[in-house]
């Protein structure tokens, strides 16, 4: 323990502490802008570029940034002399000086760090007057806006996008005052190997990284009477979606998301859970079917677009082992335009499918080629994230917290607890195994429906499940530097499973690029997490073939699960794509 | 601005050479880097992404490093590199009309190079020959005491050694 004093408070601190940290264990706060500290999902960044957060220490002729000095025996600290809180005015006044201070329409309004300190520093006037960088907007990609003028060179996209997620998309690129955080070659986004996961995003300070802004074309085609809309909301938009309007963190609002569906003006209100109980009825076949005739083996799941992506640029010899699945939402599209079309008497050229969605890959992902139809089109027409749905809902004028809780519609809005959990790392795959559980065991009256070997937070887990007999190994790995170590023993030999999950973002889709802002807490993804283990635990129908309306839908229409149909409908393929 | 995407396509047997020579493998992305310089004159895109392949690191590092230091070119220069030194001694005595006299017989603003690949014009601090000042470098032949109204002449004497060397 290192033995020292802050604001004249002494403490102990263990070794190799941060100045920072110990002043946080004494409920003395510094500001930061560049820190963030997401331990349990390995993303720090400490870079110590900003020097927001300089402090004075007795006995040092220069201030030091907090975050990056270790305490030392007998270090005797002042975090709010005049002379520090002076100094990071200045380095705030200094950053604003070469901002757009657009903040009335900046996306990142009343939720901006810059923005916050800012106003905590009390800051009236910018005093110093000098260049402002100029760039271009890089809208190319369907998913990501970049906006480096917007950017404070904090460097957290960078160790996000490199170390955590091992894409190594971002780097600090030119020199000086022209320096941006931006891909090689300066190649517009949409050209470089980003998954489009989002996790960016999710922990960018400003409004330098945001989602693309669909909204507009979806006010357009709910305004449109030749259309008929439909929206389909994916599992982790519920538990996420109540932050948005000062809801306790981890509180469900699957009923109030309904109502507000509804009257921001969409005809049909749908579930994508409806379809998350679809592709596990294709799955859970098709890892049958590998494994019962010799197939490639591991299956790895395929609902996540940000982790089909980068399997795509990164391991393209491993391009046979995915499920041949297509995501959800698109799986829903592509049943909604055919099946639902016909039952209920609609043209499939007037349907626009809304996807609502925790992700931004979702959006990059309904402009696959490869999904599309000649006679549908799209599967997909329109991808709104968490964030744009809580904006469209208040453009919209709707009281969200005094909505009253609705059901979704018929047809297509029916789920069970298996879909429910897709939207957290292991949920997938128990939804899967529960399934497949069921069918081969099928003496068995009453199949194991939790399997908690497969439930956790670790960044790579494995379980073996024993099912009818047969023992099934079982890997699961969330974040895509973890999914990198799992892909590389299995493409060099080193480890055997017979199905994969595998989740781009940390913690699942409740961590998603596209959800409400976790204001760097880690926390608040566990207890999205939870909420969606307690709706699974509420339901009825916990294994997806047990849905009414899938089974009804294989009756009236689809055939076979992995059938025919199915397969021009539900399947997929993948394709090599650069490594850069 | 982007510029052409190119694909890896070639191999480099200098690089790979190079590379295995380096005892430490680690750091070896700037060692690298000035290799590559001094086998293609420049840093062309391929080139950078062939050295992040090789490395097993990021293409935008690479292009991260190659664009910090001033030392990397990334664009092919020109067969002849004018300098026009912006020392002290020089700039006082007037380097800067020489060098705005280059740009309008060129054609080209400082750092470019002509579109026919034989001049990339650039400007230099002190090469230590004060006493001539102004300096201009071809190469490495130093002209001094250089006026504005000199500049097409030595413009002249490379474009005959271009001449002569095309026939």
């Amino acid at each position: 323990m290192v033995d020292l004093t802050i604001n004249n408070i002494e403490t102990s601190m263990p070794e190799g502490s941060t100045i920072l940290e110990a002043a946080k264990s004494l409920g003395i706060h510094i500001p930061t802008l560049c820190h963030l500290d997401l331990h349990d999902i390995k993303m720090v960044n400490q870079v110590g570029t900003c020097r927001v957060c300089m402090v004075e220490v007795e006995g040092r002729r220069n201030l030091l940034p907090s975050c990056s000095t270790l305490v030392t025996p007998g270090m005797v600290i002042h975090t709010n002399t005049k002379r520090a809180v002076r100094a990071r005015r200045m380095i705030v006044e200094l950053l604003l000086s070469n901002h757009p201070r657009e903040c009335l329409i900046c996306n990142r309004n009343q939720n901006c760090e810059l923005q916050s300190l800012s106003a905590e520093l009390g800051i009236r006037e910018i005093r110093y007057k000098g260049p402002r960088l100029h760039t271009d907007k890089d809208t190319s990609s369907y998913s990501i806006v970049r906006n480096a003028e917007k950017c404070v060179l904090c460097r957290r996209c960078e160790t996000m996008c490199n170390t955590v997620q091992t894409v190594g998309v971002y780097s600090a690129v030119h020199r000086g005052f022209e320096t941006v955080i931006g891909p090689a070659f300066d190649k517009p986004m949409l050209d470089t190997a980003c998954t489009f996961c989002g996790q960016c995003v999710s922990v960018c300070p400003t409004g330098a990284l945001t989602e693309t802004n669909d909204a507009a074309d979806v006010w357009d085609a709910i305004s449109d009477p030749d259309k008929i809309v439909i929206a389909q909301t994916a599992p982790a938009v519920r538990v996420a979606l109540g932050e948005a309007f000062g809801l306790p963190i981890g509180t469900s609002v699957t009923g109030k998301m309904v109502a507000a569906l509804r009257r921001m003006g969409f005809d049909k209100v749908m579930d994508t859970d409806f379809a998350a109980d679809l592709t596990i009825m294709e799955e859970a076949s098709e890892m049958i079917h590998r494994i019962q005739h010799n197939g490639r083996l591991p299956i790895l799941t395929s609902c996540c677009p940000a982790w089909v992506k980068f399997i795509e640029h990164q391991f393209p010899s491993l391009l046979d082992i995915p499920s041949t699945c297509k995501s959800p939402h698109e799986m829903f599209g592509a049943i909604a335009k055919t099946y639902l079309a016909e039952k209920l008497g609609m043209d499939p050229e007037k349907i626009v499918v809304v996807s609502i969605m925790p992700c931004l890959a979702k959006k990059f992902e309904a402009k696959r080629e490869e999904l599309s139809g000649k006679e549908i089109g799209s599967n997909v027409d329109y991808v709104i994230s968490t964030r744009e749905l809580a904006r469209m809902i208040r453009e919209a004028g709707i009281s969200f917290t005094s909505l009253p809780d609705e059901d979704f519609d018929d047809v297509m809005g029916e789920s069970t607890g298996a879909s429910v959990i897709f939207g957290t790392t292991g949920g997938v795959i128990e939804a899967a195994v529960r399934t497949a559980a069921a069918w081969l065991d099928k003496d068995n009256p009453s199949p194991q429906i939790e399997f908690k070997a497969l439930r956790g937070i670790e960044g790579i887990r494995e379980a073996e499940v024993e099912i009818a007999g047969m023992k099934l190994s079982i890997a699961i790995a969330h974040g895509l530097g973890n999914a990198r170590k799992l892909l590389t023993d299995i493409r060099d030999g080193k480890v055997q499973y017979h199905a994969i999950e595998i989740m781009a973002c940390p913690s699942g889709c409740v961590g998603g690029g596209g959800q409400p802002y976790h204001g760097n807490n880690i926390e608040v993804l566990r207890k999205r997490a939870g909420a969606l283990y307690s709706e699974d635990e509420s339901k009825t129908l916990r294994r997806s073939h047990e849905n009414p309306q899938i089974q009804k839908l294989y009756e009236e229409f689809l055939g076979e699960p992995y059938g025919e149909l199915a397969h021009e409908l539900l399947h997929t393929h993948y394709h090599e794509r650069d490594m850069l | 601005m982007a510029q052409e995407i190119v694909e890896v396509t070639e191999s480099y047997p200098a690089l790979d050479a190079f590379y295995d020579s380096l005892p430490d493998k680690n750091g070896a992305l700037i060692p690298m880097l000035h290799k590559a310089q001094e086998e293609y004159g420049y840093l062309p895109q391929e080139v950078q992404l062939y050295v992040a392949l090789k490395l097993g690191i990021p293409a935008s590092k690479v292009y991260g490093v190659a664009t910090f230091y001033s030392l990397f070119n990334l664009e092919r220069k020109g067969q002849y590199r004018i300098n026009v030194c912006l020392g002290t001694a020089c700039y006082v005595r007037g380097s800067e009309a020489i060098l705005e006299a280059l740009e309008n017989e060129l054609k080209i603003k400082r750092t470019e190079t002509t579109g026919d690949g034989l001049f990339t014009l650039s400007s230099i601090r002190c090469v230590g020959a004060c006493g001539l000042a102004p300096v201009v470098m071809v190469g490495d032949k130093v002209y001094g005491r250089v006026t504005p109204d000199d500049v097409r002449g030595i413009v002249d004497e490379y474009l005959g050694k271009a001449g002569e060397h095309n026939d």
